[in-house]
């Protein structure tokens, strides 16, 4: 029959497929020495924003017994005792050198998916001509050449067990970074030391069941029964049984999808009382939620503001959001702080210490498929965009909030603790980095 | 139904991204009648990043402090444009990490030996001893000094 033979050459080809998953050996300290090379090999922290916990160990960081997330004022007394260099996010730095590392493995393959700032799945399928993992070292020293960050990469027929081999390139020194999986003849016993809660795609709660049917290993998931794994764990989890098997099903996306939602809040540096401090910030994240917006081309239908105190001390708690329809879907910077500025007003409370706040835009639609309420008046003018296009311009060019908004203040005393931020070496003529002449 | 046979791929070939193709602007009026001889001869516009970069992925820029290769050319506080991609080879200006600081100096390379020449003669050739250990951080590729 047609289908039959169709189904069966397309799972041919699915199983023919080869992937290769290549991650940035801890991204944003690789990020950090490449500007400054005095810090290879000594132990290194990145803090996220406002300074609070741990995003980025080195090594002989994690050596220490240092986890991810850790709150950094819990660290202070290792710092202290090890020396431990401890910087700020600097994300410009980190977004800078995130495209340099995609844009030099997209010379190594026809499809590349970005998957996140320092991962990307790249596909060898064809490259038969090629011994794999010499291909795979080729482009490993490339990236550490061009770039100077460290990278490891797993090769497998799927991307879970590209991931797989990844986690085997990083685990063992031996492997110089290189793993792959894919025409192995170990792989039974590799996926036998495999802990189920270790595979991409099974999270904590999956992981407890499966191990309370005898399910602990990847060897022993990739042999599970599919009509109990589909009863159990939807289709979702049935294709991660089947990528285990080396049939991919999680194609790569390589057309990137424009965001459905977009956030931007943070927490504070210091506790927020007034209503006109929590101005300042909310009309500040609305603006740069609002550049993003019209970054991808979109409008949003829907605004949230939410606040909220700080839930781990012990003093009066409120936190509160609420959602508002806008009349008309916009991208309007000035309208969308009018409108958010009437929001918080309904759900401030005075006498509370708030320690975080932010904004949601949501309903989110292309800019030329908006549609047009009947009773009012289309605000959203041709000027309007002129001007906000004037100002993503100016900023794009000299840096995020040369211009802003009044209303979002100057010289915020709310923003967050960067103390120990490096410069933005690639993207800012005033902090390129200095050599010695 | 027939087997589809797979594609063997042997060399990626990638179109160029992020060249700004300017186009010509006619400055003569189309009319029925004579055409201006410079129209043949519209060209495109220059572009340094084109002139200048041929690897952006690999390409930064650093700010020189010191005067230690002022006969080459390289003044303090010219910006460099750094290649990493380059291979270091012998005789050309590099930024090189020494002692975990980046400085710029031409590397000589014999059989033997690896040094470091500065371009003025008040500063010391530098012998690098593989105790030292030597990396090369990139090429120095071009120096934009104001006149």
């Amino acid at each position: 029959m047609a289908d039959d033979g169709d189904d069966k050459a397309m799972k041919t080809d699915r199983e023919k497929q080869v992937i290769a998953l290549v991650d940035c050996n801890n991204f944003y300290v690789s990020c950090e020495r490449v500007f400054n090379p005095g810090l290879e090999s000594k132990p290194v922290i990145v803090l996220s924003n406002n300074d609070g916990c741990v995003v980025a160990r080195s090594n002989e960081v994690k050596k220490l017994g240092v986890i991810m997330g850790t709150p950094a004022f819990k660290c202070r007394d290792l710092i202290k005792k090890y020396d431990v260099k401890v910087f700020s996010s600097n994300y410009a730095l980190y977004g800078d050198m995130s495209q340099r590392v995609m844009e030099t493995l997209s010379q190594f393959t026809p499809e590349m998916e970005i998957y996140s700032i320092d991962e990307a799945f790249l596909s060898l399928t064809g490259f038969t001509t090629l011994n794999l993992t010499d291909y795979a070292r080729h482009i490993r020293t490339t990236v550490r050449k061009w770039t100077g960050i460290p990278v490891s990469i797993g090769i497998g027929s799927s991307k879970t067990l590209a991931k797989i081999a990844n986690k085997i390139a990083k685990k063992n020194s031996e492997h110089e970074g290189i793993f792959d999986i894919h025409n192995n003849p170990e792989i039974n016993r590799l996926l036998d030391g495999l802990d189920v809660a270790d595979i991409w795609g099974i999270g904590d709660k999956y992981a407890k069941f499966l191990i309370r049917h005898g399910i602990c290993t990847a060897l022993q998931l990739r042999n599970a029964d599919d009509e109990f794994i589909r009863d159990n764990m939807t289709v979702v989890g049935l294709r991660i049984v089947h990528e285990l098997r080396g049939v991919s099903c999680i194609l790569l996306e390589t057309v990137h999808q424009p965001r459905k939602g977009i956030v931007s809040s943070r927490s504070f540096g210091r506790p927020v009382k007034t209503l006109a401090e929590l101005r300042e910030s909310v009309a500040d994240y609305m603006a740069s939620a609002a550049e993003r917006l019209r970054g991808q081309k979109s409008v949003a239908s829907f605004i949230h503001v939410f606040i909220a105190t700080n839930r781990f001390k012990n003093e009066p708690q409120y936190s509160n959001f609420i959602t508002q329809r806008l009349p008309v879907p916009t991208a309007s910077t000035q309208d969308l702080i009018t409108y958010a500025m009437l929001n918080l007003l309904k759900i401030y409370r005075p006498g509370y210490r708030y320690k975080k706040a932010g904004v949601m835009l949501t309903g989110i639609m292309s800019d030329n498929q908006a549609q047009l309420d009947l009773f009012t008046p289309f605000k959203y003018k041709a000027n309007r965009k002129i001007i906000m296009g004037v100002m993503d311009e100016i900023n794009n060019r000299w840096g995020s909030d040369t211009v802003q908004f009044a209303t979002a203040g100057i010289g915020q005393l709310w923003q967050m603790r960067q103390s120990r931020k490096t410069p933005r070496f690639t993207t800012q003529w005033g902090e390129i980095p200095v050599v010695k002449g | 139904m027939k087997a589809k046979k797979g594609l063997v791929v042997t060399k990626v070939y990638r179109p160029e991204k992020g060249v700004l193709q300017e186009l010509p602007l006619f400055t003569a009026r189309i009319s029925a009648g004579f055409p201006s001889p410079a129209d043949d001869y519209i060209d495109r516009k220059l572009d340094l990043n084109e002139y200048l970069i041929k690897h952006p992925a690999a390409t930064f820029f650093v700010r020189v402090q010191g005067d230690s290769m002022i006969d080459a050319g390289i003044h303090s506080g010219d910006i460099l444009i750094v290649d990493r991609a380059l291979e270091p080879v012998d005789n050309k200006i590099v930024i090189a990490i020494l002692y975990g600081e980046l400085t710029v100096k031409r590397i000589k390379k014999t059989k033997s030996k690896l040094i470091l020449l500065p371009e003025n003669p008040n500063f010391k050739p530098i012998e690098i001893t593989p105790e030292m250990g030597l990396e090369v951080w990139g090429v120095v590729t071009h120096v934009i000094h104001i006149v």
